[in-house]
């Protein structure tokens, strides 16, 4: 076990996860808010967003899975110590992190059943930047329409066509998250 | 991978022998907290310098049990637990579960784990063999306790059977 898979969890787990959930609840109610987070300093090539929503949301009772270029040894150790949580493939994930084209195809993952529509997985994107420019997103939790760099219209489209089911999504890069869930209709500007 | 006991020397002692680190960590969970602190700090009045992998917190963990060898597990009761990790100065890294919500507890029992992978070991034998004793020593003595007030039963022979 590398040395990096056991630092960089919270120092002052009650204070810290607390204002991340908080972040974390304000991204997802308003789609398209960039916030901004902080306190967990992950191995990479996990960003630190990425690390504050596993710290903050994972933990043994959610199964994890890594896509593509984060599925290494050292953030299996690293995820293992720090949340506890199961690392499981694709259809049994309830977090799932990546980047876009590690994750893809991402009908892969659960989306609920219409009995229990929470059952689905929730998308950690890893991306190269975020902005608010871009795409169009339209929904509850936007008063008119508000911009976000996605990398991807159809997949959300397609996602949104399937709602109450469907997985929602954030957004992370460096230490900003922005949150998608699967109620927000996007189109290409 | 197979690992024995009969291994060339390796330089981490806990890694050549866990079942002697587990021993180790099982009289520091299982160590009156201000003993612990007391005989620690003869030793060493400061805490060498560490970094916290994972700062003391309380949890509960569920305590399950086993009536005879055939008997199905079953949830005996909840306990409560501190956890800490640390990485001393030198990079060995200890780690400790221990009873109670004692935080200190934790924290020293953590570096303690850490120090016998290291070689401050020779210096610690005492104090976990004290502390091995004292607690057999109330184990004995609660044992005895419960000695005192068994009861045997006897069946008397009556007249009727013969």
């Amino acid at each position: 076990m590398s040395a990096d898979a056991l630092s960089g969890g919270f120092s002052d787990a009650p204070v810290q996860s607390a204002r991340a959930f908080r972040a974390a609840l304000d991204a997802l109610s308003r789609p398209g808010r960039i916030v901004t987070v902080e306190g967990a300093a992950p191995p990479a090539p996990l960003s630190v967003a990425a690390g504050v929503l596993l710290l903050t949301l994972a933990d043994g009772t959610t199964p994890v899975h890594l896509a593509g270029a984060l599925d290494c040894a050292v953030l299996r150790d690293w995820i293992t110590f720090h949340c506890g949580a199961p690392l499981v493939g694709p259809a049994e994930a309830v977090f799932a992190v990546g980047d876009w084209a590690g994750l893809q195809p991402v009908t892969r993952f659960a989306v609920g059943r219409a009995d229990y529509p929470d059952r689905s997985v929730t998308l950690i994107v890893e991306m190269p930047g975020l902005t608010p420019a871009g795409m169009r997103l339209a929904g509850p939790g936007i008063e008119t329409t508000t911009l976000l760099s996605l990398p991807e219209v159809a997949a959300f489209q397609a996602n949104r066509a399937l709602f109450p089911l469907g997985f929602d999504t954030y957004l992370t890069t460096d230490n900003r998250l922005a949150g998608l869930p699967r109620s927000t209709r996007v189109e290409a500007v | 991978m197979s690992r024995s006991q009969t291994q060339p020397e390796t330089p981490d002692p806990a890694m050549q022998n866990p079942a002697a680190r587990a021993r180790w960590m099982g009289v520091l969970a299982r160590a009156r907290a201000d003993r612990l602190a007391e005989l620690l700090a003869e030793l060493l009045p400061d805490l060498p310098e560490h970094t916290a992998l994972r700062p003391p917190e309380v949890g509960a963990v569920m305590v399950r049990g086993r009536i005879g060898g055939t008997g199905g597990p079953f949830n005996l009761g909840e306990m409560s637990v501190t956890r800490c990790s640390v990485r001393l100065a030198d990079g060995a890294v200890g780690h400790a579960h221990v009873q109670g919500r004692d935080k200190g507890h934790a924290r020293r029992a953590a570096v303690v784990d850490a120090m016998m992978q290291s070689g401050a070991a020779v210096d610690l034998r005492p104090l976990l063999d004290t502390l091995a004793a004292e607690e057999a020593a109330r184990r004995q003595d609660r044992a005895q306790q419960a000695a005192a007030t068994r009861v045997e039963f006897f069946t008397l022979v009556r007249g009727e059977d013969k």
